[in-house]
């Protein structure tokens, strides 16, 4: 299929940025849009042009590098994929298809399409382990019981990759649903529990100085979420926080 | 937002269950009203009331200036309608209509009940009667309650989700209850209005 991309691009974290319009011929359907994109990278280097610099690692669906806002959506208009994970069978010959990087005042355009999205390092910084002695007589964690319920939803949680496609669907950029899958993932489980008071008011207070917006209960980041990471999540960190705020010590 | 939102809830229902008195008889209406102008737990009531409504409004403005700078570049194409609905996306626009709506609504009544001479009429249910004779003044209050339905279809499970109650076996039913309360709300109000302008 041939394609027209509208793609921005930006040479610097301080240079102005414009969209530019590419094309693209004998697309195969087959193709994931990571793959379409080098394509079009080895034709720009081939006329000595710069190629599009996009964010990309494992390039299947589990390591959470890769981004892009596609036609006005993140990762794309397929649901519970990664941009690495959407095939260009989602498209039709003749599209014209917006390329663009996560928008927040949090993400900050590194080049092209890389955003810097070390703010949600810095909130795991904050509070999103657990301290364990790890001296050697370290205990089976298996030898703790957990209701199958709470291993459950506690995984689930832990299968959010860091992303970050909940900022950039939010149209209030909040980083919400990232935060509360990280601090449910462990409030949820023994392990996590003992320092879930300070955790949930640290990695919040973090979150908003990093200048993310806040939640207006929209849900666009859990339908767009390739994890399928649930608003759950972010009652259950509204509860611990508030739980957190009435019942913290004075430091 | 959703502590005051909830507070406000509870105000516009009792609202609307004495303005239905309205269509049932002109006495029982006076009689509430009476009882709402002099009782003096709602005379207190009444200030809450209004903080609460400022503090709803004051938080509301700031929160929406505080996200919209937290995305400074815009997309060139964005499909929000993709992934959310319309009324958790227009909250500060439906919200704003019904402020535009609030200070005509307590001119043309609040004030003229408590501090006015009633247009010069003698019973609240007349005063309350004969504006919506005047067509568009029906319009403006069926188009505010339609602005208000949509807010609260919203507003009304969304302030669950941000007080931590979300579980599923109830949150379904919230979210069922806050789209037929909304609708109540909506339809309710403007049944009053548009019936005493057929009366008129």
């Amino acid at each position: 299929m041939n394609l027209t991309l509208k793609i921005y691009r930006q040479d610097g974290p301080n240079a102005k940025g414009r969209m530019e319009t590419y094309q693209v011929a004998d697309i195969s359907e087959h193709m994931s849009f990571l793959e379409m994109l080098d394509v079009l990278n080895e034709q720009l280097v081939a006329k000595g042009e710069e190629p599009v610099a996009f964010d990309h690692d494992c390039r299947e669906g589990i390591c959470g590098m890769c981004s892009l806002y596609i036609n006005g959506e993140a990762h794309g208009p397929d649901r519970g994929v990664t941009t690495c994970q959407l095939h260009m069978r989602k498209f039709k010959d003749g599209d014209t298809i917006y390329i663009e990087p996560w928008r927040s005042k949090a993400f900050p355009v590194v080049k092209d399409l890389v955003v810097d999205r070390s703010s949600f390092d810095r909130i795991m910084a904050a509070g999103g382990f657990v301290s364990v002695n790890t001296s050697g007589n370290t205990q089976d964690a298996n030898a703790i019981p957990i209701p199958k319920t709470d291993a459950d939803k506690a995984f689930d949680a832990a299968t959010c990759i860091g992303c970050g496609a909940c900022v950039a669907t939010c149209k209030n950029a909040s980083a919400m649903l990232f935060v509360s899958a990280k601090v449910s993932q462990l409030a949820l489980l023994p392990q996590g529990k003992v320092e879930r008071t300070h955790r949930v008011l640290n990695m919040v207070e973090r979150m908003d100085k990093e200048g993310f917006g806040n939640c207006t209960n929209t849900g666009a980041c859990e339908v767009e979420c390739p994890k399928g990471i649930s608003l759950e999540n972010i009652a259950r960190m509204n509860r611990e926080y508030l739980k957190a705020s009435l019942t913290a010590d004075k430091d | 937002m959703a502590l005051t939102g909830l507070f406000l809830i509870t105000f516009i229902t009792l609202h609307l269950a004495i303005n239905l008195l309205t269509m049932v008889s002109k006495d029982a209406f006076n009689e509430a009203s009476h009882f709402m102008a002099t009782n003096p737990l709602i005379q207190v009531m009444q200030y809450v009331l209004a903080a609460g409504f400022l503090i709803h409004i004051v938080m509301g403005i700031n929160l929406t200036l505080k996200n919209k700078s937290a995305r400074p570049e815009k997309y060139a194409y964005n499909r929000p309608s993709a992934n959310s609905g319309f009324s958790s996306r227009s909250m500060i626009i439906t919200g704003m209509l019904v402020l535009v709506f609030l200070v005509l609504h307590l001119r043309d009544y609040f004030v003229e009940l408590k501090f006015g001479d009633m247009n010069g009429f003698d019973n609240d249910y007349d005063l309350v009667v004969t504006l919506f004779g005047m067509w568009y003044y029906t319009l403006i209050y069926v188009l505010a309650f339609i602005a208000l339905g949509i807010h609260l279809n919203h507003g009304f499970q969304s302030a669950f989700q941000s007080m931590g109650a979300n579980h599923s076996r109830y949150t379904p039913l919230i979210k069922k209850l806050g789209a037929v309360y909304c609708v109540i709300i909506a339809a309710g109000f403007s049944a009053i209005a548009i019936f005493h302008f057929v009366n008129a």
